[in-house]
């Protein structure tokens, strides 16, 4: 008996090894033929949040059904759109993005990349690349843009002027305040007179130090401020591939928000920690953040009111409003792109046309998500006639925005912009926090950026 | 004769079913960690990374990885990993040393044995990532841990442990420490109840005090256990990464103090650098095989040393015994 089950168990294990190995050896499904002129039904679409595939669930006209796991979406048509979400922090979405699209003439064609989202930080990485399509190439997208503002189409152009992805938004940075706090302390939540007391960095620290004095802070955290600044940046962080030239601008943002932190008009957080989310609800003694359209839906929102209730009493719904600030800035943005060797180009032109362009979708977007919309003519008539967003206490942000909007750019964005500005972030934390000296923090900087970009060999920093 | 004939049979038939079976772990081990291995070591020699979506290389730069490597802050991190592994290790064993004497000792009589046993260990059922979360939430600077200091008047505000050099070093020290103190408590547990009960007797029979008991009949006789645990410990350390990986955001940071030497190669593998990490990880192998043998002659002196040791304390006294 103990015999039987010993060779039983042997064989079971012997078998599970062999198994277990053969298993590695890569499944091929057998509809390879998929790729002969008829359009796949599968699109394969690469993203790092999910703010795009809300969108497309709630507004593209085609979506039949959302799986329950939000993992899939399924067309009218039968196309299933699989959702790749991989998270963007310390570059892990363009590591594996990159690793998916290097791997692309070798896959098969429901499991390439059809359509990834891109943005600002590193869009010139993959439309300098052979890796997107121009979208002159998808029929009718290119004529269709021509309402779109011209920035989010020169950030996603390469060499040769051709345009390679599409957004539905345009990003103007704003400073959003409570209402609460500034009816206390300025005297009004008038966006007129709050923008008077932040015309300028000067004007801003008078009034941080004017929050400090009532007990509050002007500012959550360390970041809040470096795309204000790094916005306004003389030339690109990288040009040549070799050096990395750091701007003035940023050691302005340095020099200020050490001055603040030792001041305690910030309360010490980092970006997107458990801390500075919480500085944005009703408890929170924090009065602005400078923040960017798209975050008032994505961030905002969510963090001021994290039960959905809209109601003011038990939330910040309705306490916050928004005003220029001290300078004109804009903060990225999300590029739909299609990737080269797609099987689906005629639905992703369609989604290209439907979710960037079309005038009833980008309205009712604007409208129910707040969101800063990629469409000029669009953002007028919003600017003359919205009634105003019910989270921002009935203001009507696009009448302040629709001017800042047009002047926007993003000229100084660089492939490598990701990297620099979350080592600068996390390098400089230890300097505000006094872990480490202005030149440890700068040495501790240049020695992570040569781990991640091994091909920079010379960190500039201004005089 | 037959008889010799069917011996023999059987022998030849054994050793094929022997090595039958022990062939699919050493093709596995081929496949899978001897040519990666080997690879790692070629790799070192080159210049192979990702710039983008183009890769660059391998060109062979013979040492100069190496060369770069000892030029990094190298050392830091090693002193780093040193400093997380010792904070750890120490509290670790005298409170297993501790623990494993008392459920051990037959006068104490501890009742619940087998559920101390279990809860202790618990800890290590948990996937050390899973973990480093938990304390990442539990002492946030919004964190429970922090409501409650500040709530009880211990604190006037939140304390920020992972902007404070000592607190983050402190947490990941805790960390292993809870994570594995359970598992040496009961090998050493093991080690204890392996001595040969006599021995206590006959101590306690000569006046023995506990102490006694403990420094010159417990400590010597486990100490093969005990060197056991400290290299297993010691390679553990060494390659200490998940728990600061993942409670620093893999930032390494304040100040990359809590870097160690496995997240400075995991920091080369985010641009795909197969040359600098290869280098990295043959160094650190090197390291690890020399501290090994260090720790394993040193601490546990095969027979053949021990007698000349014995002929080394004889030898002068037979000399001056000559003379």
């Amino acid at each position: 008996m103990k015999k039987t089950w010993k060779a039983i168990m042997s064989f079971a294990l012997i078998a599970a090894m062999i198994f277990g190995l053969s298993a590695c050896g890569g499944k091929k499904t057998d509809d390879g033929a998929a790729a002969e002129g008829e359009a796949g039904k599968v699109l394969n679409i690469w993203c790092w949040n999910d703010e795009f595939q809300t969108r497309f669930n709630d507004y593209y006209p085609e979506v039949k059904e959302v799986a329950e796991d939000g993992s899939t979406t399924t067309l009218n048509d039968g196309t299933v759109v699989n959702w790749i979400i991989e998270p963007n922090a310390d570059n892990n979405y363009q590591n594996k993005l990159d690793e998916a699209l290097l791997n692309q003439e070798s896959a098969d064609a429901d499991s390439k990349v059809d359509m990834f989202l891109v943005e600002a930080d590193y869009a010139r990485k993959y439309t300098n690349s052979e890796s997107t399509m121009n979208i002159a190439d998808l029929p009718g997208v290119l004529d269709a843009t021509s309402d779109q503002y011209e920035y989010t189409k020169e950030v996603v152009s390469d060499a040769e002027g051709n345009v390679k992805g599409v957004s539905w938004q345009a990003c103007p940075g704003l400073i959003a305040y409570r209402r609460s706090i500034a009816k206390e302390v300025l005297g009004s939540d008038d966006p007129e007179t709050v923008q008077a007391a932040l015309a300028d960095w000067d004007k801003f620290a008078e009034t941080a130090q004017k929050m400090k004095d009532a007990g509050y802070f002007m500012l959550s955290g360390y970041d809040d401020t470096f795309r204000p600044f790094y916005n306004n940046d003389a030339a690109p962080f990288v040009e040549d591939g070799k050096t990395l030239n750091i701007d003035k601008n940023i050691m302005d943002w340095v020099a200020m928000t050490k001055d603040y932190t030792d001041k305690g008009f910030n309360n010490k957080t980092s970006l997107w920690s458990d801390d500075w989310n919480a500085d944005q609800g009703k408890d929170s003694k924090v009065f602005c953040i400078p923040a960017c359209t798209w975050e008032i839906d994505f961030t905002l929102t969510g963090n001021a009111d994290p039960d959905g209730t809209k109601d003011p009493a038990q939330s910040a719904w309705g306490d916050y409003a928004v005003c220029l600030g001290p300078v004109n800035w804009c903060w990225g943005g999300t590029w739909l792109t299609a990737a080269a060797g797609t099987d689906n180009a005629d639905l992703i032109a369609d989604i290209m046309i439907k979710m960037t362009t079309d005038k009833d979708i980008l309205n009712k977007i604007a409208t129910e998500k707040g969101d800063f919309v990629n469409s000029k003519s669009v953002i007028s008539d919003l600017a003359a006639n919205y009634e105003g967003n019910d989270f921002l206490g009935g203001q009507n942000h696009y009448a302040l925005l629709s001017d800042a909007a047009a002047g926007l750019s993003l000229k100084i964005a660089s492939p490598y912009d990701q990297g620099v500005i979350e080592k600068m972030q996390a390098a400089m934390k230890d300097y505000f926090d006094g872990n480490a000296d202005l030149d440890t923090a700068k040495a501790n900087f240049e020695t992570s950026i040569k781990e991640i970009y091994p091909e920079i060999e010379t960190v500039n920093w201004p005089e | 004769m037959s008889k010799k004939k069917i011996s023999a049979e059987r022998e030849v038939s054994y050793a094929k079913w022997g090595y039958i079976f022990i062939a699919p772990f050493f093709i596995a081990f081929l496949i899978f960690q001897f040519v990666p291995l080997a690879q790692t070591i070629y790799y070192s020699f080159f210049e192979y990374y990702r710039s983008g979506l183009t890769v660059i290389g391998p060109n062979p730069v013979g040492l100069d990885n190496y060369k770069a490597l000892l030029e990094s802050d190298f050392l830091k991190y090693a002193g780093n990993t040193v400093i997380l592994w010792l904070a750890g290790f120490i509290p670790q064993i005298i409170i297993s040393l501790l623990l494993a004497a008392w459920f051990t000792d037959v006068r104490l009589r501890i009742k619940g044995k087998q559920f101390f046993k279990v809860v202790i260990y618990m800890p290590n059922l948990i996937m050390a990532s899973a973990f480093a979360m938990l304390f990442f939430a539990l002492f946030s600077n919004n964190g429970p841990v922090n409501a409650t200091l500040v709530s009880l008047g211990i604190l006037e505000h939140p304390f920020r442990f992972l902007s404070s050099v000592a607190g983050t070093r402190g947490l990941v020290a805790m960390m292993n420490f809870l994570m594995w103190f359970g598992n040496t408590t009961i090998l050493l547990m093991a080690a204890v109840m392996g001595i040969n009960p006599a021995l206590f007797e006959a101590a306690e029979l000569d006046g023995c005090s506990p102490r006694q008991t403990f420094f010159r009949i417990t400590l010597p006789m486990i100490r093969p256990i005990l060197v056991y645990v400290l290299i297993t410990s010691m390679i553990g350390g060494l390659q200490m990464f998940d728990v600061p990986q993942i409670l620093t955001n893999g930032k390494g940071s304040p100040d990359r103090t809590v870097t160690t030497l496995i997240m400075f190669l995991n920091n080369h593998l985010y641009s795909k650098n197969y040359g600098m990490a290869g280098a990295v990880s043959v160094v650190l192998f090197i390291i690890c095989a020399i501290l090994c043998l260090l720790v394993y002659f040193n601490l546990n002196p095969t027979e053949s040393d021990r007698k000349i040791k014995k002929r080394d304390k004889l030898k002068p006294r037979k000399e001056a015994l000559n003379g």
